[in-house]
């Protein structure tokens, strides 16, 4: 059973993420390849469920944005631990169209990564298999500070020196 | 030397605390290899052939006296009495162990030094000019904005997973002494007609096996967007950069099937999304980070009292490295003072602990405390009192510090080649040693005159070959180790990459191969004052060709094999 962690904390890990040929099931929340999400838009929306889309790693966000928002969760793709292409994704997606709704990270998703993914706006992750998601907790303490502006509103060392010298 | 304020050190002191963990961890098998190897590089531990190689960060070539003992100390207790500097300006150790290394890392950080992204597929150091500051030819001291550089590029959250490894160089005088063409970002900073201070930027230069120029893809950025543009170009690479082949993964490769427009293009639009957001600098962030830089008490009426001219007259030894190790310093009185780590016997760019510590004793007495590493693998005790220049001078020959060579055949650069780097297909210390026995001759060197020789081990370039006056590249030939020789490349402001002469030529005529390619040169030129790089310009490859193989290429090279 993997571990899954969301907003800092273990939790309950209440959607299913479905295979595209998987039928849908009567009640619940699912989530559906982008794919799935164009081609059955209809049918999901008036299924009852609530739907969240997961994302290529490889599509330009930007492009993708005005779809995506109004969206309770939108999932990107960690194919491999070392791949950074939906750490860009989230960010613009939480810093410059304000998507506010859930976004997780699936895949190959490790202790050492949090960090800078919950920075990029990622809330929510399922851990792969093998992680020991009560030791993940700590990844997120790793720095108590930044130099960068990210989406857990720890204010950087550029502002704590504007403020220092004001 | 910039001094970290308190928030600096907190980040360098986490880091440490989070790679001991990492550390912890992966001894007691709860991380693999394969995981744990990308966050070490990123601490800038290898594991090499024989050893780990621990690779730190000496951002944009600044070492402290402090530092530099740090070092000796470092070399003493945890390695093999010393350490190398590379051709980034960083330092390497070849004999750490693993389970040393966090400590290591913190003996570092009591000195504001790290290893933090010195490798891995992330944004590297921030290198620059070796005489920022100094320069008479300098617009504004870079190292400020090398500085910023390295506080945006620290930890940052998108850009820590990227395609392949990120280059970013800073030049601020008329002589480009950083390579910026050879990076994958190269920063020059510049004014516009209106005499407001930015960077003209160029993107997708870079070594290894590849070899390209960087295109200059913006004019004129102004100062205050530095950050939003970076991100904007890191943000592209990010997205659209190959990560299927590790050969096709640099940025430059990017921009090249994308064509520089297109890149531009793309960059652009990315940049009007960012460029008045809070990525935007205040005035006051960058006058902070200058004021954390130590301003020099510099004395110029004191500074020379005619000694100097006294002792390059009476002292023929002393004139003759005067002439060819000091540079010009901007402040009236004052002179940089390079010291050669190219002396015979040693691999090019190695330093020992009785070096570091007697020059950390030289920088407090003579320079400001300060020393500078350069990307051609010497230091720079870059602000002596000319007064002084005789004793500093005494004190390097007694060291071994002294070589006459600065720019000369044997101040060549090499990587560590196959004596410590699993990488390489060939050596290079070994080769370097050769080249250094035949023209041992200072006079000949001398009459040689300016001349860079660069060499690798292998295709990924760490010794920069395709920008050496005479190149030369180490390959593997049915377990034997050949070498390519480029001609004519350069990575100043004519940035130029070699032209391959031929063939490759084993081991044993490389030496023999340069002193052919030396004996063309001192016939064609047309004075001594035409440089190797001139005349091979002016005459082309053919008489150098001709000389190398007799128009028998292929003979030549089974004859040589033989």
């Amino acid at each position: 059973m993997s571990g899954f962690i969301r907003d800092g904390r273990l939790a309950e890990n209440d959607w299913l993420s479905l295979a595209d040929e998987a039928a849908l099931p009567a009640v619940g929340r699912v989530i559906v390849s982008l794919k799935r999400f164009r081609a059955e838009r209809a049918a999901l929306d008036a299924s009852g469920l609530a739907v969240g889309v997961r994302i290529p790693n490889t599509d330009d966000i930007t492009a993708l944005a005005p779809e995506l928002n109004g969206l309770p969760l939108v999932a990107v793709e960690i194919p491999k631990f070392a791949d950074g292409r939906a750490y860009s994704q989230a960010r613009v997606l939480r810093e410059r169209f304000g998507f506010c709704g859930e976004i997780r990270a699936q895949g190959d998703v490790l202790h050492d990564q949090l960090f800078h993914m919950q920075r990029c706006g990622i809330n929510a992750f399922e851990l792969r298999a093998d992680q020991d998601p009560q030791e993940c907790l700590h990844a997120f303490s790793d720095y108590s500070l930044a130099y960068q502006r990210g989406a857990d509103g720890v204010e950087t060392v550029w502002q704590k020196r504007r403020n220092l010298a004001a | 030397m910039y001094r970290y304020d308190e928030l600096d050190q907190r980040l360098v002191d986490e880091r440490v605390a989070q790679f001991r963990d990492q550390t912890r961890r992966f001894l007691a098998g709860k991380l693999s290899e394969e995981e744990f190897r990308s966050l070490r590089l990123r601490n800038g531990l290898y594991i090499q052939r024989f050893a780990p190689m621990l690779r730190l960060a000496v951002p944009y070539g600044m070492l402290s006296s402090a530092r530099l003992r740090k070092l000796a100390h470092i070399a003493r207790a945890y390695d093999k009495g010393y350490c190398h500097v590379t051709t980034r300006q960083n330092i390497q150790f070849n004999w750490p162990k693993l389970e040393q290394v966090p400590d290591i890392l913190a003996e570092l950080a009591t000195v504001q030094m790290h290893a933090i992204q010195t490798s891995g597929n992330c944004i590297r150091n921030t290198t620059t000019d070796h005489l920022a500051g100094v320069a008479a030819d300098e617009l504004v001291d870079p190292r400020p904005y090398c500085e910023i550089t390295r506080q945006w590029s620290t930890f940052h959250p998108e850009f820590n997973w990227l395609p392949r490894k990120f280059k970013i160089a800073f030049s601020s005088s008329t002589l480009d002494r950083a390579a910026i063409a050879v990076h994958d970002i190269g920063v020059h900073i510049v004014r516009n007609e209106a005499g407001e201070l930015g960077y003209s930027i160029f993107v997708g230069g870079g070594l290894g096996r590849m070899p390209m120029l960087a295109h200059k893809i913006r004019e004129f950025l102004p100062e205050l967007d530095l950050f939003s543009y970076l991100e904007s170009i890191l943000r592209v690479y990010n997205r659209l950069g190959r990560r299927d082949n590790i050969h096709r993964a640099r940025i430059k490769v990017l921009v090249k099937s994308l064509g520089p427009a297109k890149f531009t293009e793309l960059v652009e639009a990315e940049w009007a999304q960012l460029k008045d957001s809070y990525l935007k600098l205040q005035p006051q962030d960058l006058e902070r980070i200058k004021s954390r830089f130590d301003q020099h008490p510099y004395d110029s009426a004191s500074a020379d009292d005619g000694s100097y001219e006294a002792h390059v007259a009476a002292d023929g030894r002393f004139a003759s490295w005067a002439k060819r190790n000091l540079r010009a310093h901007r402040q009236p009185g004052y002179a940089a003072v390079f010291v050669s780590l190219k002396a015979p016997g040693v691999a090019p760019g190695d330093i020992t602990h009785q070096q570091l510590d007697a020059l950390a004793d030289l920088a407090d007495r003579y320079s400001f405390g300060e020393v500078r590493t350069t990307h051609d693998q010497n230091l720079v005790l870059a602000e002596v009192p000319k007064k002084d220049v005789y004793a500093v001078w005494q004190r390097l020959a007694e060291l071994g510090l002294a070589t006459p060579n600065i720019g000369l055949l044997t101040d060549l650069i090499c990587c560590p080649g196959l004596d410590f780097c699993s990488l390489a297909n060939a050596g290079s210390i070994g080769v370097a040693q050769d080249i250094f026995d035949r023209f041992e001759d200072l006079d000949y060197q001398h009459d040689i005159g300016e001349l860079k020789i660069k060499m690798s081990g292998c295709m990924n370039g760490c010794g920069h070959h395709s920008v050496g006056h005479i190149g030369i590249l180490g390959v593997d030939k049915h377990g034997e180790e050949w070498y390519q020789v480029t001609l004519g490349g350069s990575a100043e402001n004519d940035a130029t990459l070699g032209d391959r002469t031929g063939p490759s030529i084993a081991r044993a005529g490389i030496a023999d191969a340069v002193e052919k390619l030396i004996q063309v040169y001192l016939e064609q030129r047309q004075d001594a004052e035409e440089t190797f790089l001139a005349t091979y310009r002016r005459v082309g490859m053919a008489p150098f060709k001709q000389r190398l193989y007799g128009g028998a290429e292929a003979e030549v090279e089974s004859e040589v094999a033989a």
